[in-house]
């Protein structure tokens, strides 16, 4: 919430006070049915296109359905057999196990870290240089997904085919390295802290504000080391922004397509993220059926990270 | 044993030291950091100048060829006109809807209304990412909307929806009712107040929303990846990867030139915004 949200509830609650048919009607004259009426088209949109789909999978899931041939037009209900399937997939466990790799090294420690140094060393910085760099950081967050690939192929693969040259980085070190073939997994984390720490880096900024400077002026003068700053004054006031800027990348993280377009899955499958997975199973092996009930698996998997969170945020609230 | 004193000019050069050295450590960080945002983005502003590009940047022979390249082809244009059309027509709609029902959801107090607004929040990042690309595609084969730029951009709004009810709902909130009393008065009714007293209000949320509306489905390549695979219809995030020969080896002038084309207008969207709105564009999701 934004600061000035709360000041205009605060003056808009007491007037509501307990009178019952104010409350129906809305201090604006706003009745429910109307209130109904502007509902109607985004709830509409959001059941169709949004909720649907999601329950749908847990349907789709539990039949044969394929993208061509004679199941296609019927398909026939298998029961859990997609989901016996998946757990004997050694393909689904790896690609569950580098989703979860991806997820934790450039989500939760790549980009909060990177955000929240960013944040926290450039806070007293007073020059447009600062603009700049941030500037930088948000570019690479903006820039469309399909043109982040070809950047990330030319920096760290170069050229493959007749006229094989190394990529940008290895002509700045100097090194011939093939990044995306001996590390590829490390090289994806790096790319996506590059990609995301953006947001960690804003939302923290925010977030610091809300520690006032005197505290930490106080802590500085009585000797502590900047990690007990940040261990004792700075992180019990911005534990909730962590917790929700945790939670969000994590989700972002691991739905996230654009792997695809930079390693589609390879080498051997090294890269192969879970978007990635269901894509080739439903798109390219056609088998819509298995596709679904992985993605009801990947639902299942978002809902838990959200639940943990979700808790731990309301742990630290009480 | 007494500690040998120290002068105190001695105490003053070491002082001194510390400060350099912290401040030399802070540009150090500076440095490097911007490095490594800045470095792989150095492809994107040189090979669309040089005259034969490859997949390393480097500027040898500096040229304006590789842009007339672009402009002169249909599929090109055609792809952004594409792309214009998706991002306005899914802006338009979700303005539209997300002004109704978070100015609904501001004034009128519905049960659970807080609750279900977060879970369909968190629930969109997580649907619209990529789990549910296959009830998605045969919902919209079905609904016969495959290879339209209307299903596409029914898919996007359904899926930006949530978080732009949640952000312009932040903003409705801070608007004192007063202002809709006194126009109640004098007989107008929900959608005129709507439009002539709030929407007035809560411009800069509409502009955010809208602005990042516009920047989310410029840039989204799964969604009509699924849905389109008629040429003519591709937008130009799909379209960038159809530059290849028939050998298969990247076009590379026109894909470099091109990227920089496509890549520009949002940059320059997003950086005016966030210059003039800072912050408040994240309003709705700071938690």
């Amino acid at each position: 919430m934004h600061p000035t949200s709360k000041t205009a509830e605060q003056a808009v609650e007491p007037s509501l006070g307990p009178v019952t048919s104010l409350e129906v009607t809305g201090p604006s004259g706003l009745g429910r049915k109307w209130a109904g009426v502007f509902l109607t088209p985004s709830a509409l949109l959001i059941g169709v296109f949004l909720v649907f789909p999601a329950v749908w999978t847990l349907y789709l899931g539990l039949t044969n359905f394929s993208l061509v041939g004679f199941a296609a037009a019927h398909p026939t209900f298998e029961g859990l057999t997609n989901y016996k399937n998946a757990l004997t997939d050694p393909e689904f466990g790896n690609s569950l196990l580098i989703t979860l790799i991806y997820v934790f090294g450039s989500a939760v420690v790549g980009q909060v870290v990177l955000g929240f140094a960013m944040a926290w060393r450039f806070k007293d910085w007073r020059s447009p240089l600062r603009r700049v760099v941030e500037a930088l950081a948000i570019i690479a967050w903006i820039v469309p997904g399909s043109v982040v690939a070809f950047l990330w192929i030319s920096y760290l693969q170069g050229n493959i085919g007749p006229l094989i040259e190394h990529g940008t980085l290895d002509v700045i070190l100097h090194i011939s390295t093939n990044w995306f073939l001996q590390f590829p997994l490390l090289s994806l984390i790096i790319f996506n802290i590059w990609r995301g720490s953006a947001f960690s880096m804003m939302l923290f900024n925010g977030a610091l504000q809300s520690v006032p400077p005197s505290y930490l002026e106080t802590a500085k003068i009585s000797g502590a080391s900047e990690l007990q700053q940040l261990r004792d004054v700075v992180l019990p006031r911005i534990k909730g922004h962590v917790l929700t800027d945790v939670l969000l990348i994590s989700l972002w993280t691991f739905n996230d397509f654009t792997p695809y377009l930079i390693t589609a899955g390879g080498p051997n499958g090294q890269t192969e993220t879970l978007p990635v997975f269901v894509y080739k199973v439903a798109f390219q092996q056609g088998d819509l059926g298995y596709a679904s009930a992985i993605s009801l698996i990947m639902l299942v998997i978002n809902s838990v990270i959200a639940v943990v969170y979700l808790r731990m945020l309301r742990a630290r609230s009480q | 044993m007494s500690t040998p004193a120290v002068p105190v000019h001695e105490l003053r050069f070491r002082g001194v030291l510390a400060t350099f050295a912290g401040r030399a450590g802070f540009y150090a960080f500076a440095a490097l950091v911007a490095a490594f945002f800045a470095l792989p983005m150095a492809w994107l502003v040189l090979a669309p100048f040089e005259a034969h590009p490859t997949f390393v940047a480097n500027l040898v022979q500096p040229t304006l060829h590789n842009f007339p390249v672009v402009f002169k082809n249909p599929d090109a244009l055609a792809s952004l006109r594409n792309s214009l059309v998706l991002s306005l027509g899914t802006m338009a709609l979700v303005v539209l809807c997300a002004s109704l029902a978070a100015y609904a959801l501001s004034r009128v107090k519905l049960p659970g209304r807080d609750a279900v607004l977060y879970i369909l929040l968190l629930f969109s990042s997580v649907v619209t990412g990529s789990a549910a690309m296959v009830p998605i595609f045969v919902l919209v084969y079905d609904l016969h909307l495959i290879n339209s730029l209307e299903g596409v951009i029914l898919v996007l709004a359904g899926g930006t929806l949530p978080a732009s009810i949640f952000i312009l709902k932040d903003f409705m909130d801070s608007v004192p009712t007063s202002y809709e009393e006194s126009a109640r008065v004098f007989g107008a009714g929900p959608f005129r107040i709507l439009k002539d007293v709030v929407a007035p209000i809560v411009r800069p949320g509409l502009v955010v929303i809208a602005v990042w509306t516009i920047v989310t489905v410029w840039g989204s390549f799964l969604t009509p990846f699924i849905l389109l695979d008629k040429p003519s219809l591709l937008p130009a995030s799909v379209e960038i990867y159809s530059y290849y020969d028939v050998g298969g080896s990247a076009k590379l002038p026109l894909i470099a030139a091109f990227a920089l084309v496509y890549t520009l207008p949002v940059v320059v969207i997003y950086l005016v915004v966030q210059h003039r709105y800072g912050f408040r564009f994240f309003g709705g999701i700071k938690g």
